[in-house]
């Protein structure tokens, strides 16, 4: 062995680029490397400065309890979030920049757009709804952890060294050029030697296994963790839709894990499955790609939806209308998700006839989501709305997500696909039920359970001001994109030479910086909330006057969630309650409660397994051997030990529940007019027009 | 769980009907939902392996990587596995003692040891004769396709052995009964994709 860095040297630091060779591009890139490694460093001072290492360590890193999981995927999704912002900002620019040349290099421009996906899609959107999922299945389902609590760390370990990789290559040469789907030949071997196409393979393999075995996690514990009386169709609409979503996970990741390992070994060890030569054939990427693609766009979208309908019932007072179409509208989608991926790919020379037949499941799918969209107007309807941050989210889905709904409808049609492939009407329509349909829900579920997980509310003003600035920025940054894609702008392209489409790129360029405002507005609204936080806190667990199991805790819930786990007999089983006038229900006995054992297995798995990827992409052999054994003998050697549980005794249990109740009785509800004033403790005076 | 009656879902282990048997039906449903997507990647490795056959690009082909015979040893050898597997999972039912239980799975394991040598061996052939993944998109297919399985086993070797040593430590609990269970429904999954490997990649491939 020649190097024992394989083959990175000095040369792939891309920190000094900008010194060895000043430019906007080089600047551009050199700032980025620059802002990971001092945003990791700051984040190292100030984690030893106010010693919290060691409480990193036990609170969090080691902690099995899904809600703290969940929080961390949520984290995650954050700092990815505003690496994909910015992206966004300089694509933009550069754009608004691109006729006939741009800012950028074609290859730093084709970097970026590859990252951004990536980064969007893996390591924004996936744990985004992957913490979502942690956070509420068990709270919901009225369980105190998941199916397989060391499992589910170790998922957040994957998925967190998948987006590792991804933060190093800024630093550490260059990332694949292909976009997100990296399309061989092009990212093959031949084309692109690396390390760039190595990168993205062994993030997405590392990561794609992480939500492999998250989706897996959540499915069985659905099924076999609910409360006791808690039948199918008595669980929340949430949790249908996780249900579905994990379904998704557990049989969508293999061709994506499959397709990754090929071209893995296609770049590393020769072989031929997508090569252009020696029988290597390329549509089978395609196709195992799309397998994974496609399902996965209803992975992210399926929660969302769960959230919107706990949305429109909570904050419309009303029991969700049509509550078994839901369902099937959710299972359908589920089911149909998997019979459309071709039309991803409709201009790769497959019959008309296989098009066509692509074509219209592809349309089919639009009906259930026809009737969820119904179904929350339904909702709405004769509620008692508030109008609080979440319905200024759902208002601007309503309009928005119906519009990139009905451009996947057109798109839906092979011809008409013909004409507008590859154009940025394509990038105008993913981002519209990308954004307004994923991210506004999640942005909305923030704001509804943000108060149970941390004790207090987020502030309402700076939520509805964010909330209204992510839906103008949306508009002027993506709407525009329709009519330059009609107009024939090619996506993915780094210049253009028609002057026609300057003044809409300028739009979405303007439409980038609200956008940004608005994420500047989504910290502020944290930054006032965690400094108001007393005046904002509802430590009796129930500030929305909620429905479903998670609102008849405290906030934030204990470790253990249920003194007792809840007897159900009913949908919206806190709603019945509290209608029947006896909600929190003393039990009659406190039992000891068994909780799983911290352990290390997360951290351990992110170590190996990011050390492992690098290894993969830098060609340094001892490194990936070291990995993968030193991870193997760990697991080997964890299974031959004992751990026993950790057990809260009946009495801890008591005194915490009794105390909570305490503060109950002593408090005063607070009615819906006043729920977003500073006497909403978190104990809700029931107004449910119909809630059951 | 949502009946409240004690229920003993998984008879095979002859678990209690305590804490145990619900912690093992909960486990061993989990595995079997692991094994469904693990499925789904054999399946997915398949069907590459089909679109694939025809692409040999002149160099070795079905008829130069076939060798019946040592394909036919290969078979006995894993079947037999799983044979001695199930007669360890009747003496875990069966017999307190984990001795016959351990003796039982020292058969499969060298069984399956005796297969993964003579596919190592067909390897090492085709390797000699210039089959390797990097000649055709056909030879990376089958590569991947019989590796992956090969993989699958010399994996399921690893599981045995620390299987073993925790039955030697903990002795047959029901968390190890549990285990064990799972093992095993690991161990005949094999199996049963050996089988299409057998019928689809070898048989098929010089019918």
């Amino acid at each position: 062995m020649d190097n024992i860095f394989g083959r990175l040297t000095w040369a792939d630091v891309t920190l000094f680029e900008v010194f060895k060779d000043p430019s906007i591009d080089t600047a551009v890139a050199s700032a980025a490397a620059w802002i990971a490694v001092l945003g990791a460093v700051a984040v190292v001072a100030l984690l030893t400065f106010t010693r919290r290492w060691g409480w990193l360590w036990r609170e969090w890193l080691t902690s099995v309890d899904h809600k703290k999981i969940g929080i961390m995927y949520m984290v995650l999704g954050f700092v990815m979030f505003a690496r994909g912002i910015f992206e966004g900002v300089v694509m933009r620019t550069h754009q608004a920049t691109a006729l006939d040349g741009g800012i950028l290099t074609p290859h730093h421009w084709a970097e970026l757009f590859s990252t951004h996906g990536t980064v969007m899609i893996f390591f924004v959107a996936m744990p985004f709804i992957t913490g979502f999922m942690n956070y509420l299945i068990p709270l919901q389902i009225g369980a105190r952890d998941m199916a397989f609590p060391m499992l589910n760390q170790i998922s957040l370990g994957l998925t967190a060294a998948g987006a590792a990789l991804v933060m190093i290559s800024l630093v550490l040469g260059v990332f694949e050029t292909g976009g997100w789907t990296a399309y061989p030949p092009f990212t093959g071997a031949a084309f692109d030697p690396g390390p760039g196409p190595d990168y993205w393979v062994w993030a997405i393999v590392i990561s794609g296994f992480g939500s492999m075995f998250s989706g897996m996690n959540f499915a069985v514990t659905i099924y076999k963790m609910r409360a006791p009386g808690m039948k199918y169709l008595h669980m929340p609409v949430f949790c249908w839709t996780a249900l579905c979503t994990s379904i998704l996970l557990t049989f969508a990741l293999p061709p994506l894990t499959v397709a990754g390992l090929m071209q893995g070994l296609d770049r590393l060890a020769g072989f031929h499955f997508f090569t252009n030569d020696l029988g290597g054939n390329m549509m089978n990427y395609a196709n195992l790609f799309w397998m994974f693609g496609h399902p996965e766009v209803y992975i992210l979208i399926l929660p969302a939806y769960g959230i919107y309908s706990e949305l429109t019932s909570t904050f419309a007072a009303k029991q969700l209308y049509g509550y078994t179409s839901l369902v099937w509208a959710t299972m359908s989608i589920a089911v149909i998700s998997f019979c459309v991926w071709l039309h991803h790919f409709f201009t790769m020379g497959q019959s008309p006839t296989i098009n066509a037949a692509f074509g219209i499941a592809t349309a089919i799918i639009a009906v259930p989501t026809g009737v969820k969209v119904y179904v929350w107007m339904a909702t709405l309807w004769r509620g008692r709305i508030r109008f609080t941050t979440p319905i200024v989210y759902m208002a601007g889905f309503f309009i928005l997500f119906t519009i990139g709904g009905f451009s996947g409808i057109i798109l839906a049609n092979p011809a008409i696909n013909y004409q507008v492939h590859n154009t940025q009407f394509i990038v105008a329509h993913f981002h519209n039920v990308l954004l307004p349909g994923m991210l506004f829900a999640i942005f909305a579920g923030i704001h509804i359970w943000f108060p149970k997980a941390f004790g207090f509310r987020l502030h309402e003003t700076w939520g509805k001001v964010t909330a209204a600035l992510w839906i103008a920025g949306f508009s002027m940054t993506f709407l525009p994109l329709y009519v330059v894609g009609l107009m024939g702008y090619p996506r993915r392209s780094s210049a253009y030479d028609n002057p026609e489409f300057v003044p809409y790129m300028i739009v979405t360029l303007l439409g980038a910086f609200v956008l940004l405002t608005a994420f500047a507005g989504l910290v502020g609204t944290f930054v006032v909330s965690i400094r108001n936080r007393r005046d904002l806190a509802v430590p009796l667990g129930d500030p929305w006057d909620g429905r479903t199991l998670e609102w008849a805790t405290p906030a934030p819930p204990p470790h253990w969630n249920f003194p007792v786990i809840p007897q159900v007999r009913a949908r919206d089983a806190f709603a019945l309650e509290k209608v029947e006038g006896r909600p929190y229900v003393v039990p009659e006995e406190y039992r000891d409660i068994h909780l799983p054992p911290s352990t290390m297995a997360g951290v351990m798995c992110f170590l190996a397994t990011t050390g492992l990827g690098f290894a993969l992409t830098w060609w340094i052999w001892w490194l990936a051997a070291l990995s993968a054994v030193s991870v193997l003998i760990w697991l080997i050697g964890h299974s031959l030990r004992d751990h026993p549980h950790v057990v809260i005794p009946a009495k801890e249990v008591h005194r915490s529940n009794q105390a909570w109740i305490e503060a109950i009785d002593l408090a005063t509800p607070v009615d819906r007019d006043h729920e977003t004033k500073r006497m909403n403790r978190g104990f809700a005076a029931t107004d449910m027009a119909e809630a059951t | 769980m949502s009946n409240a009656k004690p229920m003993n879902a998984h008879p095979g282990m002859n678990l209690g009907y305590g804490e145990g048997a619900h912690d093992a039906e909960v486990k061993v449903f989990g595995f079997w939902v692991f094994l469904m997507s693990d499925l789904v990647t054999f399946g997915l490795v398949f069907a590459i392996f089909g679109t694939m056959v025809e692409a040999t690009a002149g160099g070795p082909g079905p008829r130069e990587v076939t060798n019946l015979h040592s394909v036919a040893i290969q078979t006995a050898l894993l079947l037999g596995s799983s044979f001695a597997f199930s007669w360890a999972s009747l003496s875990m039912k069966y017999h307190e003692g984990r001795w016959r239980t351990l003796f039982y799975l020292s058969f499969a394991a060298t069984s399956a040891l005796g297969f993964l040598i003579i596919e190592f061996l067909d390897f090492r052939h085709w390797i000699e004769i210039g089959a390797v993944p990097q000649r055709s998109g056909y030879l990376s297919a089958l590569w991947a396709l019989v590796g992956l399985h090969g993989l699958h086993v010399a994996a399921g070797l690893l599981w045995v052995g620390a299987m073993t040593a925790q039955i030697l430590i903990f002795g047959l609990t029901d968390d190890i009964k549990s285990r064990v269970t799972r093992l095993g429904l690991y161990w005949h999954f094999l199996d049963i994709v050996w089988v299409g490997i057998f019928s689809m990649v070898f048989l098929a491939g010089i019918a």
